[in-house]
């Protein structure tokens, strides 16, 4: 809403007209000291981060803030969950009320140069058009004159634009401040198509349409866009946790290791693995923490392919394929950096 | 030098230059703390992102606005939207509060009943929820485009608004009109003087016949000029209507809502206004005959007028600043284009500031033509 934004601001205001702390302590030392780490969270997009029935947090932008804190805490329960929408998301990481943002964020050039930091992809995807398919239409070059709902606060809205100019399409966009009222005015006809990534339409399509299959999902552009979790600027240690936790989950992939097996290779012979689960140290008190934290992450998260397949591959609603988030050797984009 | 200090003036004067000293440090002291932290944090500040292209869409303004435009235009869109969002909603619930007062005070129960219960209503359920409201039945209560209601020609309903044919202007039109408003000034001029002196039927009589010649003149002179005025229809070309007027399902919830929720409040300011009229003024209109309407429009309510004036004033301030709930139902009001701004350049304190002082210069004006109205209608006091 829009009055939660302006508070946002007022409270962005707030917190940087205060006193610099002297010597502000790390991140990782506030959030130990906390026992809790705070994860700026979706308002509700099943898939990537909603709650359950039972009101237990899932999804994979969850799962990568429950990584971290089995890192740190050594309690993948450990995290506070915060829903923000699109445009309070990012003063919400700058002003310290949240510790990480892994919420369906692009990276891009603007937001890594204006106060925040990006750490490591973890989710590739395409900006995406979803249509009733009885509108018969499934690419974008048909779309002209379409009316198109929109959420602010993301990078859609620009492309929108660009797609529209490109193409000569005069697409009418309906701009909505609430996620919910604008996947609710979607499904009830007040546009013909729904723009954002498509990860997120997919989940809205298994979540909210009364038949997902009366529904067609095609990409707006022939670009990808790097979803990524993202962090305070200033402060390179933390910085560098929440990269090497995301990395964990896809190095293990790599390695074949999982939640299940990783107890065998306690004892392997392979210096890489050895490294990576801490068995040869070095790795984790680079980093701040305990050397095994790789290890307790795939233990008790799983690794990158467990993540996403329970989360929004084929054990989910969503049952979307691996593609470009297949690792590299089975011509995805995921690449494990050098644990050592 | 003791002197000093006992003096009334020297000491309400250090004072007063103490607390300036002390605000200015304060703003000093916030200013100076507001820049550390930007710069630490490596947040850009500056207002030089006002004259980069936006790139983003606005979906309705009354002025024109492309996505190549700055932001510091789409600011300038949002504004347009909110003053004439706030304009017409404080027009229409203006004249509808004033509907609701008189009913409430009305001697027919079925009337006041009713707008008793409309107030209750209306003052007890929450703008945003009734917005919510209205904008549901916006859009659930028309068809999808391509089987819209076609109830005049031209004119279509649908999920998507209503379009309505809009006038086109052709080269010539701006002449075209300003001959045939002369020519029309001049006809009913004529009618009046030819027939001066005679009764009222000969008098329209003689008027209606020069609008009739007028008319055939600015039809001979539109056709002489290629018909440069013309009425452009809508038409379903693929997904949605083109050409014509609309009115969108957003911009029809947020003013039906606003309006709406604003009357019940007028009604009640109108209705107490009129209550605090002492009985006497009544009784003493009566007295000499007066009939009630003209008691009510002559007398009370000119009286009336000094005891609303300054609640509704503070209304019409409320209005003002409801109107950024628009945002709810996506009507680009100006709090729209800012968090869209916002979220585009991370630039929150900067289009916050535009936000507050916008708004600040918004309310002043409102309040300062109402006290300047109060002014006059003021009881005047020899």
């Amino acid at each position: 809403m829009n009055c939660k934004t302006t508070l946002t601001g007022m409270a962005m205001i707030a917190a940087l007209t205060a006193p610099a702390m002297a010597q502000s302590t790390s991140t990782l030392d506030t959030v130990k000291e906390r026992g809790r780490l705070i994860c700026g969270s979706s308002q509700g997009t099943p898939g990537f981060g909603a709650p359950d029935d039972n009101g237990y947090w899932r999804g994979l932008d969850v799962e990568t803030c429950r990584a971290v804190a089995v890192a740190v805490l050594d309690d993948k329960d450990a995290v506070d969950f915060v829903p923000l929408s699109g445009q309070q998301r990012i003063p919400a990481l700058q002003t310290g009320e949240i510790d990480m943002l892994p919420r369906t964020l692009t990276w891009t050039l603007q937001r890594d140069a204006n106060g925040i930091n990006f750490t490591t992809p973890n989710y590739y995807e395409y900006t995406g058009f979803m249509m009733p398919k009885s509108l018969g239409i499934t690419s974008v070059e048909d779309m002209a004159g379409a009316s198109v709902c929109v959420q602010t606060g993301s990078t859609t809205e620009v492309v929108v634009n660009d797609v529209s100019t490109k193409n000569d399409l005069d697409l009418q966009p309906v701009v909505f401040d609430n996620t919910t009222a604008g996947r609710q005015a979607f499904f009830s006809g007040r546009c013909d198509a729904l723009i954002t990534d498509a990860g997120a339409l997919a989940s809205v399509r298994a979540t909210m349409a009364d038949n997902p299959d009366d529904y067609v999902i095609f990409p707006a552009t022939p670009y990808m866009d790097a979803l990524t979790p993202a962090v305070r600027h200033g402060d390179d240690q933390w910085l560098d946790i929440v990269t090497w936790s995301i990395q964990a989950m896809i190095a293990a992939e790599a390695f074949g290791l999982n939640s299940e097996n990783i107890d065998d290779y306690l004892d392997s012979d392979d210096p890489r693995i050895r490294r990576f689960l801490g068995t040869d140290p070095g790795n984790g008190a680079a980093l701040g923490l305990s050397d095994d934290f790789a290890y307790r992450i795939v233990k008790s998260v799983g690794n990158y392919a467990e993540v996403y397949d329970r989360n929004v591959g084929m054990d989910s609603p969503l049952k979307l394929e691996r593609g470009y988030n297949a690792l590299f050797n089975d011509g995805g984009l995921m690449f494990p950096l050098a644990f050592q | 030098m003791l002197s000093l200090w006992y003096s009334q003036r020297a000491r309400s004067w250090a004072m007063q230059i103490a607390l300036l000293g002390g605000l200015v440090l304060f703003v000093w002291w916030l200013a100076g703390n507001t820049h550390e932290n930007l710069t630490e944090r490596g947040i850009r500040t500056g207002f030089d992102y006002l004259w980069r292209p936006a790139r983003f869409p606005i979906s309705e303004s009354i002025i024109r606005y492309d996505a190549s435009d700055s932001f510091f235009w789409a600011y300038v869109v949002g504004l347009a939207n909110t003053l004439w969002l706030s304009f017409l909603s404080i027009l229409l619930a203006t004249v509808l509060g004033l509907a609701v007062g008189l009913s409430r005070r009305s001697a027919h129960p079925l009337l006041s009943r009713f707008a008793g219960v409309y107030v209750t209503v209306l003052r007890n359920v929450p703008l945003i929820v009734q917005l919510l409201f209205w904008y549901a039945i916006a859009t659930s209560l028309f068809p999808v485009p391509r089987e819209a209601l076609n109830p005049l020609p031209g004119v279509f309903l649908s999920i998507r608004g209503v379009y309505a044919p809009a006038l086109t202007l052709g080269p010539g039109a701006s002449m075209l009109l300003i001959v045939a408003a002369i020519l029309l000034v001049i006809a009913i001029v004529a009618g009046f003087k030819l027939s001066a002196g005679k009764r009222l039927p000969v008098k329209a009589a003689s008027v209606g016949l020069s609008v009739c010649v007028w008319a055939g003149a600015v039809v001979w002179l539109s056709g002489m000029l290629g018909h440069p005025i013309g009425l452009e229809a809508p038409a379903l070309k693929g997904l949605n209507f083109r050409g014509g007027m609309v009115l969108s399902p957003e911009f029809a919830a947020i003013i039906t809502g606003l309006t709406i929720y604003t009357s019940a409040f007028i009604g009640e300011i109108i209705r107490g206004g009129i209550d605090a009229v002492e009985k006497g003024q009544w009784e003493g209109a009566r007295a000499l005959g007066l009939g009630e309407r003209h008691i009510m429009f002559r007398i009370i309510l000119p009286q009336a007028l000094r005891i609303i004036v300054p609640p509704m004033t503070s209304q019409y301030l409320s209005t003002v600043k409801n109107t950024t709930l628009a945002v709810a139902v996506g009507y680009p009001e100006l709090g729209l284009v800012v968090n869209t701004v916002i979220n585009q350049t991370g630039q929150a304190i900067e289009s916050i500031l535009i936000m507050l002082a916008v708004f600040l210069s918004i309310s002043l004006s409102v309040s300062a033509f109402m006290n300047w109205y109060n002014a006059r209608v003021a009881l005047v006091v020899r």
